[in-house]
């Protein structure tokens, strides 16, 4: 168990790389409820929201999700998070548990009559269940991603989230705090594999989902970090003039997802040479090669471009690829 | 299969979780049951080059799981004959075999004297409970 933003977390039950095997082949669960969830609500809740977020909310119908991120005056990145419209004037953020805080002091600094937020973390547990044998093992009828729906497991309540961070298929359930434990129990019931926070960072790199506090921040900004396709630049927000500019003059440095080309593996803040460095690194359990992704600067950021990693003092040769690092064979 | 639980009697030990197995002037050097299991399933094992010198106390390479770095620390000064490649190509032999197949390095042993100050399996054992 590791302590993580206020809560202890398990780093891996059986080990990192049988869970991380079981998510891409079977289904695994994963206790998220540290995640914060922040309640949006009003007439004037999709105005605050569409004004503080960078991604189009009016794209979303009740029943339907988004990723999207809270952006700073600068462009940088609060927080990314999922919107869930849950009602025609009522919305759900799950927010990182680090930046549970700030984000809902952000908001609510923001807050204008007619829109209420509140956070409601303490009251809610979250349960993914990842993998491509995750929905039938549930029990869950099929959905398209990015929707939800109210249903039970087991006669435990839920939300059925059709979102996740690991690039499979599967659902993040969402109960009361007090049905957690009886959820959790029933899942594993079903045959689905107890995962730690081990097997979800390396899942995730291998997707190239951005891990706020690794990858991007309040000092990064989303065109930088590749994620232009979660800005709307047609619509007012928070920092969109910074990125639009950036957009337009080109970003200076890029957030790109490398192999290692040599026996290594890359780790959190080693050096690129050239002025760049790394902001996540693992050994992929699917390639079974370290994997990374890293700030560089942009004449570097070309798919297929060598890199040199500075691994403790050892010079050691990776190559830009094409995100995601890891795709299913269809 | 990661193997289980053992320390083996024949061997000698360094409280950094290191063993050697002692053969005239030769030792043969690897990490404990207990240090891979602590590590988890080692995906990367950074050796030493042959002919290089090994110093006791020391760090002569590095072991790495998904989550961990750790050093590996030389229980004997010396100079590396061999290392083993099979744990370069399959790091996690050293989870199902650490005292077989999963060594990692031959040593000439430049102090035979050295061999005295480390702990045998008992010893060690007691060493593991007080932790």
């Amino acid at each position: 168990m590791v302590p993580f933003a206020g809560w202890e977390m398990p780093v891996q039950y059986e080990g990192v790389i049988p869970e991380h095997l079981a998510v891409r082949t079977d289904a695994g669960v994963f206790d998220v409820s540290h995640m914060g969830e922040l309640e949006v609500e009003g007439p004037r809740a999709r105005e605050l929201l569409q004004g503080a977020l960078s991604n189009d909310l009016d794209r979303l119908e009740p029943g339907q999700a988004q990723y999207t991120l809270l952006t700073n005056e600068d462009g940088g990145i609060i927080d990314d998070l999922i919107v869930y419209r849950v009602g025609e004037c009522s919305y759900l953020l799950v927010v990182n548990a680090s930046n549970r805080a700030t984000a809902y002091a952000w908001l609510k600094e923001r807050e204008i009559p007619g829109s209420d937020v509140r956070d409601v973390s303490d009251e809610c547990a979250l349960v993914a269940v990842q993998g491509p044998r995750a929905i039938e093992r549930l029990g869950l009828p099929p959905a398209p991603a990015f929707t939800f729906a109210e249903d039970s497991v087991d006669g435990v309540e839920v939300m059925v989230n059709r979102t996740g961070y690991t690039g499979e298929d599967g659902c993040e359930l969402l109960c009361m705090s007090e049905d957690a434990v009886r959820l959790w129990d029933a899942v594993l019931e079903r045959g689905v594999v107890a995962c730690g926070l081990g097997a979800r960072d390396s899942l995730r790199l291998e997707v190239c989902y951005p891990l706020h506090g690794n990858d991007i921040g309040p000092e990064t900004d989303a065109i930088s970090a590749g994620l232009a396709w979660a800005c709307a630049l047609d619509k007012e927000f928070e920092g969109v003039d910074v990125l639009r500019r950036v957009k337009e003059e080109g970003p200076e440095r890029r957030l790109v997802a490398f192999v290692m080309e040599e026996k290594a593996i890359p780790r959190q803040r080693m050096a690129i040479e050239g002025g760049g460095e790394v902001t996540s690194g693992s050994h992929s359990p699917m390639l079974g090669i370290g994997i990374g992704m890293g700030y560089v600067p942009a004449a570097q950021a070309k798919a297929e471009t060598e890199l040199t990693i500075d691994v403790r003092g050892r010079p050691r040769r990776a190559r830009v690829v094409k995100k995601p690092i890891y795709k299913r064979e269809e | 299969m990661a193997a289980a639980e053992s320390y083996p009697d024949d061997l000698k030990y360094h409280e950094e979780h290191d063993w050697a197995r002692v053969e005239r002037d030769e030792a043969v050097l690897g990490i404990t049951w207990f240090a891979a299991d602590a590590l988890g399933e080692l995906v990367h094992f950074e050796p030493p080059e042959v002919g290089s010198a090994v110093m006791k106390d020391q760090s002569y390479g590095e072991v790495e799981s998904v989550k961990a770095v750790s050093e590996v620390i030389a229980p004997l000064s010396g100079e590396v004959l061999e290392v083993n490649e099979q744990v370069v190509d399959a790091p996690e032999t050293v989870n199902d075999d650490p005292y077989g197949n999963g060594w990692l390095l031959r040593i000439r042993v430049g102090d035979s004297g050295e061999v005295d100050a480390l702990l045998d399996a008992g010893a060690y054992r007691e060493l593991l409970a007080q932790q």
